[in-house]
């Protein structure tokens, strides 16, 4: 009954297409020689080694990169927490409103996120820079991590925990020695997809950055606007490759996360 | 003794991503609010009333007093944001019909693949996705510039006598729009397509009814749930869009996004900003709270 129609392989081929084509013009455009983008002068790689002089550039990189390195730690750490609260805890006093706070920056525009949490750093007369970036980014990127780690717990095989504490181990105890390693790899997913986030954002960014923070997506936003350059094409060429490495190995991990636990079950249940 | 060590541990588990989501999500949300009541003044913060604790009972009634509808006032009797507001959420909604009627195929079409390669093809959707929407929109900059591949495709294949303009209008925001959130289009359609019960289409065909009319009573009506979510997942951020009208569109599709980023940035109108913003939340909390529904219902039906 399910068979591939002609129609069918075509609309899955377009599709595909038109996601990857545009991605795959601008990687060979960032191998133009040609100064001019339209105009093909054969390849070269001297875009890549131009940005290596760019100091601006690379330090926006270098702020991105660390921006992304501790939003995505503290993300992964708070977000963990908030999805065991959401899938252990049953319902606990406040439950509906700290869904509602987990759910709602997924889908709210970031212009508005962006617009409050500035609003919150001068309420309270923060200096902003580093930290405030980090804060924002942190915030968003927890609910991406709470949904990916809840639905990693949602189907995970609850009597092997109550086996532990049967056993006599304390929640705390069962936590690490037990569900921990079977979430590793969905923690380990968020966290790459925390960093390739943060890595990525522009707007929440451009809101609650400082002097001394220009990120990454800053830097480039300001030159995107005057126009398409051979430079802009190496860099974003870069970023992709960053991020897509990123990805893959985290769905590689959360792959593998769900192959050890169907192991991990069958053994449970052999016993 | 150890009990309570116990829950006080439990209680660290909820307490603290709890407080984090209050004091970075909830608080900024309420201060949006109470500047949106504020007036612009010359001053550091930039608007008044300024909640002042240290004048004790007296600064709290001042600040109350000091508060005011203007805003929105100002918002209602400017056209120009009314006219950005109807102009957002029609960009929106013709845009997520074109995902509509663009994912829906591709969906369906990875349900028929086999079985061991669909997760493969959920990873090959999902993964444009982590690229930065700036460097997707920059892409699609690079293709329909004046001089780009997309003109002279057309011009190589007689297509078209003069390049048309594709930058700055329209139908850029729209391909952007389609491009960017195709993955939050297909991925819910093709959920709930990949649960579809084989067997009704069976007996469909069994009592011989064609295809098209099987598809379009047993397929299309069970599909619904995955419409709704794709169609809010991709509505709600797209009214609020800001990247993609700002790089792709022109100064005529002004959207609601780029009018909070102008009147904070260019305009420094804080309170005028913080108004556009509430009214865009009110706009989106329907929306929002059906969406909020469909996940805990189906996060509570997989459990």
């Amino acid at each position: 009954m399910r068979k591939l129609s002609a129609f069918n392989l075509a609309a899955l081929c377009v599709g595909i297409a038109f996601l990857y084509l545009p991605i795959v013009i601008l990687v060979v455009y960032s191998f133009n020689a040609s100064r001019l983008v339209a105009v093909w002068g054969g390849w070269s790689t001297s875009w890549y080694a131009a940005l290596a002089d760019d100091a601006p550039l690379l330090s926006a990189a270098f702020i991105s990169l660390r921006v992304a390195v501790v939003s995505a730690s503290a993300a992964t750490l708070l977000g963990t927490l908030a999805a065991v609260a959401l899938t252990r805890f049953g319902r606990f006093r406040g439950r509906l409103l700290f869904a509602s706070m987990i759910y709602a920056p997924l889908v709210m525009p970031e212009v508005i996120t962006g617009l409050s949490m500035l609003l919150l750093f001068v309420a309270v007369s923060v200096d902003r820079g580093f930290w405030t970036v980090v804060v924002g980014h942190t915030t968003m990127a927890m609910c991406f991590v709470a949904v990916i780690v809840q639905s990693r717990l949602v189907d995970f095989d609850v009597s092997l925990e109550e086996a532990a504490m049967d056993l006599g181990a304390s929640p705390a105890q069962t936590f690490i020695a037990v569900t921990l390693p079977l979430i590793l790899p969905a923690i380990t997913a968020s966290w790459m997809l925390a960093f390739a986030l943060s890595l990525d954002d522009l707007v929440i960014a451009s809101f609650t950055t400082g002097p001394g923070a220009t990120t990454l997506p800053i830097r480039i936003y300001s030159e995107v606007r005057l126009g398409v350059s051979p430079e802009m094409n190496a860099v974003c060429s870069l970023m992709i490759a960053v991020v897509g490495v990123a990805v893959i190995a985290a769905s590689l991990l959360t792959k593998l996360g769900a192959a050890r636990g169907v192991q991990a079950r069958v053994q449970a249940s052999g016993v | 003794m150890k009990s309570n060590g116990r829950s006080f541990l439990a209680g660290l588990v909820v307490g603290i991503p709890y407080a984090w989501l209050v004091a970075f999500f909830l608080a900024p949300f309420l201060i949006v609010l109470k500047i949106s009541l504020s007036q612009t003044a010359m001053a550091q913060p930039p608007y008044v009333p300024v909640l002042d604790l240290a004048a004790g009972w007296h600064g709290i009634a001042r600040f109350f007093a000091g508060l005011s509808l203007d805003n929105y006032v100002f918002l209602g009797s400017d056209p120009l944001y009314v006219l950005s507001y109807v102009k957002s959420i029609e960009i929106a909604a013709f845009s997520t019909l074109l995902l509509l009627v663009i994912s829906y195929p591709v969906s369906y079409a990875m349900t028929r693949v086999p079985r061991r390669l669909q997760p493969a093809l959920v990873l090959l959707i999902i993964l444009p996705f982590w690229t930065s929407l700036l460097i997707r929109i920059y892409a699609w900059m690079n293709i329909l510039q004046h001089d780009g591949p997309l003109n002279r495709l057309l011009l190589a294949f007689d297509l078209v006598r003069e390049p048309p303009v594709w930058l700055s209008t329209n139908t850029a925001v729209y391909i952007g729009m389609v491009y960017s959130y195709l993955p939050f289009m297909v991925l819910p359609l093709y959920a709930t397509l990949e649960k579809l019960d084989e067997t009704l289409l069976e007996a469909a065909a069994d009592l011989g009814c064609p295809r098209w009319k099987t598809f379009w009573l047993v397929t299309l009506p069970l599909s619904v749930p995955g419409v709704v979510a794709g169609a809010l997942l991709c509505f709600i951020p797209l009214v609020g869009e800001f990247v993609i009208p700002d790089l792709l569109g022109g100064s005529r599709t002004a959207m609601i996004g780029q009018a909070i980023w102008t009147e904070f940035f260019a305009n420094k109108d804080w309170p005028t900003a913080a108004a556009v913003a509430v009214v865009l939340v009110c706009l989106l909390v329907t929306p929002i709270v059906i969406f909020q529904h469909q996940t805990m219902r189906t996060a509570e039906g997989d459990s």
